[in-house]
């Protein structure tokens, strides 16, 4: 079976590199996540038919459905599709510069950091609905996600410094990130040892990463990042394939290799940040999604576009399955896991059977 | 001789090497270290008193001391140090990975959720009674990765890794799934998880001792092979080596020795990853040093990890695992910053 990955475009002096097969990829997965969407506003404790909530999202339908679909279930799949697509992009870039299948955002210490100053947010306002702790009522509301971004982007920024040295070595980057992570997560099992048990639990739901009741509050920040960075990152593309062999060889073809890093460093900081901020950590989303994209695809690095509509995909999905399948409610970044895992795990077997076969 | 085939030929000379000094030195150290373990504590006793009441339980306060409780913590901690110390420099060997921590390959998490599990259904509250459970788990977990990650041509590296990572979220994602739903469940594990040293009898260290044991014999028996299987396969195999059997010898031992350690102590993370680039640092990248100095290391590590947590927060103490990746964390930052990177 011979499927063109690439062809290139030619036109006068300036030429392209048309990547047939991850433009085919991505145009499925569009098809299926638009799908996916609708049937993810239809389902419900009050089930409404598909064709209306195409109706209804292009202007139609009547009140009740109106406000159901529009003010109820949108909020929370646009912050679905946007937090999965935010994630797939940020895992491809990172593991693009790391040049490494195990180096997801959470290896720049983006989930730790965040993971540490929202586990401190709950432990600090006693358990949620109990109260009696320092922080309660509107501030801890809004403080959860507001610590869980601080975390993360000073986490980031933290490492960027250590990590610099005359010019950022990408190895030291990822080392010293663990090392960093690996000190916050230490203190976050600390706060969680020596918290109240109802924090404890408290915590650890947040931990899971959930989509339960998310609104236009969670969506529009990552929303926004999405819009100024996705841009930028599709632009970085070019400099990511010449990366791909080498710090010296890419700056032999052109590529200023501090800006570029940089770039795709606060491109994927960002998207991550903003993400775990409003559903908390969905952490196999980052790392898993890429993977998935590059054995669909079939090229040298993780696909970006692909990625993002992998993403999307993946944790849509896991919002359909806790919210309609499920006869228990159970956080959205344990059924992403459940889903991502079992699906990763079916396509290496397959690969490897070919590879042998 | 022919054996100074060297795997990087093109090293500058003045690159470390391993010597057998270093390596006597550091059992020296390791042995101050455990000496020092069973010294120091919530109570201290003299250094003198601890040898005399060593070798003679004559019954007394300091000699219950010793024999109950810290003997017991310092053989675990020695133990578990050197079985993920070993482990993780294997992993890094066979996987080409300076990122890969033996707790990818789903062992960590298969025993976790086995304890979990335990906790859960059959209401087992006893150190002893989870050190089963996750032995069990650790080995269903690795023998799934193993079965999933290997094609024809032999255990592939990056597929088992890739497997373990998948096989690691699934199960952890089983874990979450019953401590998010039963705050019962998350209070007992939430202590085992974080890698403790303490209330360990030494049962539990001679229900772990084979499969440690095992586990160094079958990383003793794929060391050599190491230094020829970062040049790659083929040239491996066109070397006379046997690269299935090398990977699947050192996969194993990894998979023991991590399960093992996880069974006895928890997951202790972070000295895997670690202490293979700590000792990279003493002694090259010969593997055939870089693995003995890995365990000596972790054992220090980790003991000495264990003596600052009894020592920091007088009377109550601080889980070895937190200590281990509070104190060890910035500090590896720091090393990092300084090192000239070492590529594998």
């Amino acid at each position: 079976m011979a499927i063109l990955h690439a062809v290139p475009l030619r036109i006068g002096a300036a030429s392209w590199l048309l990547p047939v097969r991850a433009a085919m990829v991505s145009l499925t997965g569009v098809g299926l996540l638009l799908l996916l969407v609708a049937v993810d506003l239809s389902v419900g404790d009050f089930p409404i038919p598909v064709a209306d909530v195409v109706q209804t999202l292009l202007g139609g339908g009547d009140t009740g459905q109106r406000f159901i679909v529009m003010e109820l279930r949108l909020p929370q799949t646009t912050v679905a599709v946007a937090v999965g697509a935010a994630l797939g992009l940020a895992g491809a870039l990172t593991q693009t510069l790391a040049r490494n299948p195990l180096a997801s955002p959470d290896i720049l210490g983006v989930t730790e950091g965040a993971a540490f100053g929202a586990v401190m947010v709950i432990v600090a306002s006693g358990a949620s609905g109990y109260g009696g702790g320092l922080i309660s009522g509107r501030l801890q509301e809004l403080g959860l996600p507001l610590a869980a971004f601080a975390g993360a982007i000073l986490t980031a920024t933290l490492l960027y410094a250590f990590s610099w040295r005359r010019g950022l070595d990408v190895q030291r980057l990822v080392l010293a990130g663990i090392g960093l992570g690996a000190a916050l997560s230490a203190g976050t099992s600390y706060l969680l040892v020596n918290a109240r048990i109802q924090d404890a639990a408290s915590a650890q739901l947040w931990l899971s990463g959930s989509l339960t009741a998310r609104g236009w509050e969670h969506g529009r920040p990552v929303l926004l990042a999405l819009a100024v960075l996705g841009p930028g990152a599709l632009l970085l593309v070019r400099s990511l394939n010449a990366m791909l062999l080498g710090d010296d060889a890419a700056r032999g073809l052109g590529v200023r290799l501090q800006l570029i890093q940089l770039g795709v460093l606060v491109t994927a900081v960002g998207l991550a940040s903003v993400s775990v901020a409003a559903v908390g950590p969905l952490e196999f989303v980052a790392f898993v999604v890429p993977q998935v994209a590059l054995r669909l695809t079939g090229g040298s690095r993780p696909p970006v576009l692909a990625s993002m509509v992998a993403g999307a995909i993946l944790v849509v999905v896991a919002d359909l399955v806790t919210r309609a399948v499920l006869p228990f409610p159970l956080p959205a970044g344990i059924v992403t896991a459940a889903i991502g895992a079992p699906y990763l795990i079916w396509l290496l077997v397959r690969t490897n059977r070919r590879r042998t076969a | 001789m022919s054996t100074s085939i060297s795997a990087r030929p093109w090293a500058p000379p003045s690159v470390r090497r391993g010597s057998a000094r270093v390596l006597a030195l550091l059992v020296l150290a390791l042995a101050a270290m455990a000496l020092l373990s069973l010294a120091l504590g919530s109570r201290a006793i003299p250094l003198g008193t601890v040898i005399d009441v060593l070798f003679r339980d004559d019954g007394s306060e300091a000699a219950t001391i010793v024999h109950a409780l810290r003997v017991p913590r310092t053989v675990l901690a020695v133990a578990v140090g050197i079985a993920l110390g070993v482990a993780g420099a294997l992993m890094q060997g066979h996987t080409r990975n300076p990122l890969a921590d033996p707790g990818l390959l789903g062992v960590e998490a298969g025993a976790s959720c086995a304890v979990v599990l335990a906790i859960y259904t059959l209401h087992i509250d006893s150190l002893a009674g989870y050190a089963w459970f996750a032995l069990a788990g650790a080995g269903i977990a690795a023998a799934a990765v193993f079965a999933i990650g290997t094609t024809r041509g032999g255990p592939d590296p990056i597929s088992l890794v890739l497997a373990g990572a998948a096989v690691s979220a699934l199960l952890a994602a089983v874990t979450q799934a019953i401590v998010v739903r039963d705050a019962q469940t998350l209070d007992a594990y939430r202590f085992w998880v974080v890698g403790s040293t303490s209330g360990r009898s030494l049962s539990v260290f001679w229900e772990v001792l084979p499969f440690i044991a095992l586990g160094l014999l079958l990383a003793a028996m794929s060391t050599p092979g190491l230094n020829l299987l970062q040049l790659g396969d083929d040239v491996a195999a066109s070397l006379g080596l046997s690269p299935w059997r090398q990977k699947a010898l050192g996969v194993a031992a990894v998979m023991l020795l991590t399960g093992a350690a996880t069974a006895a102590c928890g997951p202790v993370a972070f000295v895997g990853l670690v202490v293979p680039h700590l000792a990279r640092r003493v002694g090259g990248v010969d593997y055939r040093w870089l693995v003995p100095y890995s365990g000596l290391l972790g054992g220090l590590l980790v003991t000495g990890a264990d003596i600052v947590g009894r020592l920091v927060v007088k009377p109550a103490e601080l889980q070895v695992g937190i200590v281990m990746a509070l104190l060890g964390g910035p500090a590896f930052v720091l090393l990092v910053r300084r090192m000239r990177m070492v590529r594998i």
